[in-house]
């Protein structure tokens, strides 16, 4: 055998792993920098041939648009920058109460799936199968449609209850008018969540120390349902409620679920429940079996067995999963320009058809999405550290 | 003589006397009876029984007057809405009847409309046969080859005697299957790309790949196709223009590129290290190496995740609706807005949400069978 020559051998440096490596980042880097270069100076002409403005300075001006709903105050001679927050919070408030709705039914009916119960598992399976072999914005429109045609109209409305009414101008029903005694109750309902998260630290803590947990029910309990009660005396008691009524064509006073928002929400909910089910069945799957025979040896009841035992692991296998589903849920929200609600697309779509500046819109649009996205999974991933097993890897 | 008496083990045993105990038997685990499979499966215990008795209440509750308003009751064939009218009218089927080719194939020439199905059945072809593990060969690329050509020809006309048909009059079924599976053809290739830079040890290309995905992983596919239909006009030098179906289309494989990238990536990363190692030590240069030894097996362990990608995608598709083309989703919706109809929107829905179902349920059914077959599915 002989040594292999030190030093480079004939071949050419081109042949080199390294300088191969440097050569290609720099051919990249320059048809990339070429690229965008080359559009870009192709907008910018173009955008001076339209005599389209440039700049921010657009969100200071007035819209002078109304939008069918929003959060905080707004007219239309608000400006445009704060129409399209009244986008963007519309957009929060249906994909937080979406998440909410969603995880609680894909969690049961993805447990449903497993049920022992023959025909609660095959109901869960068709419940499944068909809505998410269907396109969402198909859903959607099904049920804008159900609401907006099927419903009669304000004066033939269903009426529920004294004041509570249900047209195809959506759902209407009585609101306590806000005084000072609900903000105080308000503020009690905050310090009695606060307290109570401290009563179950504590009582972990105890029973970490002890191995007897104290009792957190009843004094939670007493602080969620006292202390709101304790503010809203203090404000004098408030009790008048905003009913509403019948004037004319429509309903005016209370509070109000649009059919956009209420169909939003319905087809939101639904289809990314039945995503959320199939991932929590896996994560219940991925549970091994020896875990579910253990506790039953313990003598665990069925739903003792899936609550203390089989979800807490699953917990571990579903989180990631389920945090894309999150943010799909937050994306999917933005079909709501299909039916006319009020989201952050859609109030951004109209200022670019007035404004002209597309090219700002779309950049705050895709800027806001991704603050957004990388909050939920920057949270998700805290959590998902916080549940995940400590030790051992 | 005495000859000595040895007893045999067997004699000795012969005689204890079989213990007349009976050994418990197990009752049998599983009855066949319906009875007992009832008992089992529906009445096992208080809390199921009472599941059992309020689903099967839902079910009476709902079942039959749905079937009644579906089948019993409906209407199947009628030229005007007149016979919906009626009192204890179930379903509308003859708003299907009516506007069916309108849905399926949106505003192409009446009388030309054999060519979009040809070409829809082309493209179903195209896909069973690739679906077929037997079939992944080479010679798929040029089936699909002429699949694409061919149709092509047909829905745009203009040589062999066929009329020509601009593509802004393309639509409905073809339409959504063109865009998803075009879209998926070329968004492959992109995906593969970015997931090869994603892994790279240049941090260049390894930049431009990850910020390419996350950026498009990060924004919805309104916001994607929106770009695409408004700024790509502003993108282009002064006097270049190309057309909406173009632009759509063009988002739409930047999009689903950025998911299938992330697919990939699974695979790359689930790869055992030797592999990577070995083809070095073979000598195999980068591309070599890529092509001859990782992709092969990457892409096998991530199909079935690429597949569930293809599904996402079909159902994306309709979301071009927003940008104003005539796929399936905005065929049906402009069908519907025809005054006559408009009250039998659950007829026309439900239609066209059974073809979407199909399609789609037929793919998921199609993983799960790739799952089993490739033996991939524990991965991961």
């Amino acid at each position: 055998m002989t040594e292999p020559k030190k030093g480079r051998s004939g071949a050419s440096f081109l042949n080199d792993v390294r300088v191969r490596g440097i050569i290609a980042q720099i051919v990249v880097l320059g048809l990339f920098v070429g690229l965008i270069g080359y559009l870009v100076s192709n907008t910018i002409h173009n955008l001076e041939v339209r005599q389209i403005a440039t700049g921010l300075g657009f969100l200071s001006r007035e819209a002078g648009f109304d939008v069918s709903e929003s959060v905080i105050p707004y007219s239309p001679a608000d400006t445009f920058g704060r129409v399209i927050l009244v986008g963007l919070l519309n957009t929060l408030k249906v994909a937080v109460f979406g998440v909410l709705i969603a995880t609680v039914l894909g969690t049961v009916v993805g447990v449903s799936r497993l049920s022992s119960n023959w025909l609660v598992a095959r109901l869960a399976t068709v419940y499944v199968e068909g809505l998410r072999n269907i396109p969402l914005l198909l859903q959607l429109f099904f049920w804008y449609a159900l609401i907006t045609v099927s419903l009669p109209n304000p004066r033939q409305a269903h009426k529920l209850a004294e004041g509570w009414f249900l047209s195809n101008r959506g759902f209407k029903f009585p609101w306590p008018v806000w005084e000072h005694g609900h903000t105080l109750g308000a503020i009690g309902l905050l310090v009695a969540v606060a307290a109570i998260y401290l009563l179950g630290r504590r009582a972990s803590r105890v029973q970490a120390e002890t191995g007897r947990r104290p009792n957190v029910l009843i004094p939670g309990l007493a602080a969620l349902i006292g202390l709101p009660t304790i503010g809203w005396l203090l404000g004098g008691a408030p009790t008048a409620f905003d009913v509403p009524a019948l004037t004319g064509f429509n309903f005016s006073g209370g509070a109000l679920v649009s059919p956009e928002f209420a169909a939003l929400l319905l087809g939101l909910s639904l289809y990314t429940s039945s995503f959320i089910a199939e991932i929590v069945r896996g994560g219940i799957i991925a549970v091994p079996w020896g875990q579910t025979e253990a506790a039953v040896a313990l003598g665990l009841r069925r739903g003792m067995v899936v609550r203390l035992i089989l979800l807490p692991q699953a917990l571990r296998v579903v989180i990631p999963p389920l945090t894309s589903q999150y943010l799909n849920l937050v994306k999917n929200s933005s079909l709501a320009v299909a039916i006319g609600y009020p989201d952050l697309v859609g109030t951004a779509n109209t200022t670019i058809n007035q404004t002209g500046q597309a090219v700002e819109g779309v950049a705050i649009i895709m800027l806001a999405y991704l603050t957004v996205s990388l909050t939920i999974s920057g949270f998700m991933n805290w959590y998902n550290g916080y549940i995940s097993l400590r030790g051992g890897r | 003589m005495s000859t000595e008496y040895k007893p045999h083990p067997e004699d000795a045993l012969s005689h204890v006397e079989e213990p007349a105990t009976v050994y418990p038997v197990n009752p049998p685990t599983k009855s066949l009876d319906l009875l007992g499979w009832a008992r089992s499966n529906l009445f096992g215990s208080i809390p199921n029984t009472i599941l059992t008795l309020v689903a099967l209440f839902l079910l009476v509750e709902t079942l039959p007057p749905l079937i009644n308003w579906a089948f019993i009751s409906s209407v199947w064939s009628s030229a005007t809405p007149d016979a919906c009218r009626a009192d204890g009218v179930g379903a509308c089927w003859a708003v299907v009847q009516n506007k069916y080719r309108f849905i399926l194939f949106g505003l192409y020439p009446y009388e030309e409309q054999w060519r979009p199905v040809v070409s829809t059945l082309l493209y179903i072809f195209a896909v069973a046969v690739s679906c077929n593990p037997r079939f992944w060969s080479r010679r798929l690329l040029v089936v699909w080859a002429v699949v694409v050509f061919g149709s092509g020809i047909l829905m745009w006309g203009g040589i062999l005697g066929l009329p020509y048909v601009e593509n802004e009059k393309w639509g409905g079924l073809p339409l959504t299957l063109m865009l998803s599976v075009l879209g998926i053809a070329l968004a492959f290739p992109l995906g593969i790309l970015a997931a090869l830079g994603r892994r790279s040890d240049l941090p260049v290309i390894r930049s431009v790949s990850v910020v390419y995905i996350e950026l498009v992983r990060g924004v919805p596919l309104i916001s994607v196709l929106f770009m695409a239909s408004v700024m790509i006009p502003l993108f282009l030098p002064e006097g270049v223009t190309i057309n909406k179906l173009l632009r759509a289309f063009i988002g739409i494989v930047l999009f689903t590129g950025a998911y299938i990238a992330e697919a990939v990536r699974g695979g790359l990363q689930a790869l055992p290290r030797g592999q990577y190692e070995a083809a070095d030590a073979l000598g195999l240069g980068y591309w070599q190496k890529t092509r001859l030894i990782i992709l092969p097996q990457a892409i096998r362990l991530v199909i079935p995740p690429l597949v569930n990608q293809f599904i996402s995608m079909f159902k994306d598709t309709s979301l071009v609706f927003i940008v104003g083309l005539f796929d399936l989703l905005n065929t049906v919706k402009t069908a519907l807005t025809d005054p006559l109809w408009r009250p039998y929107y659950v007829e026309a829905y439900v239609f066209t949400a059974l073809i979407y179902f199909l399609f789609c349920y037929f793919m998921a059914r199609y993983s799960q069978y790739l799952e089993r077959h490739l033996n991939t599915g524990v991965r991961r």
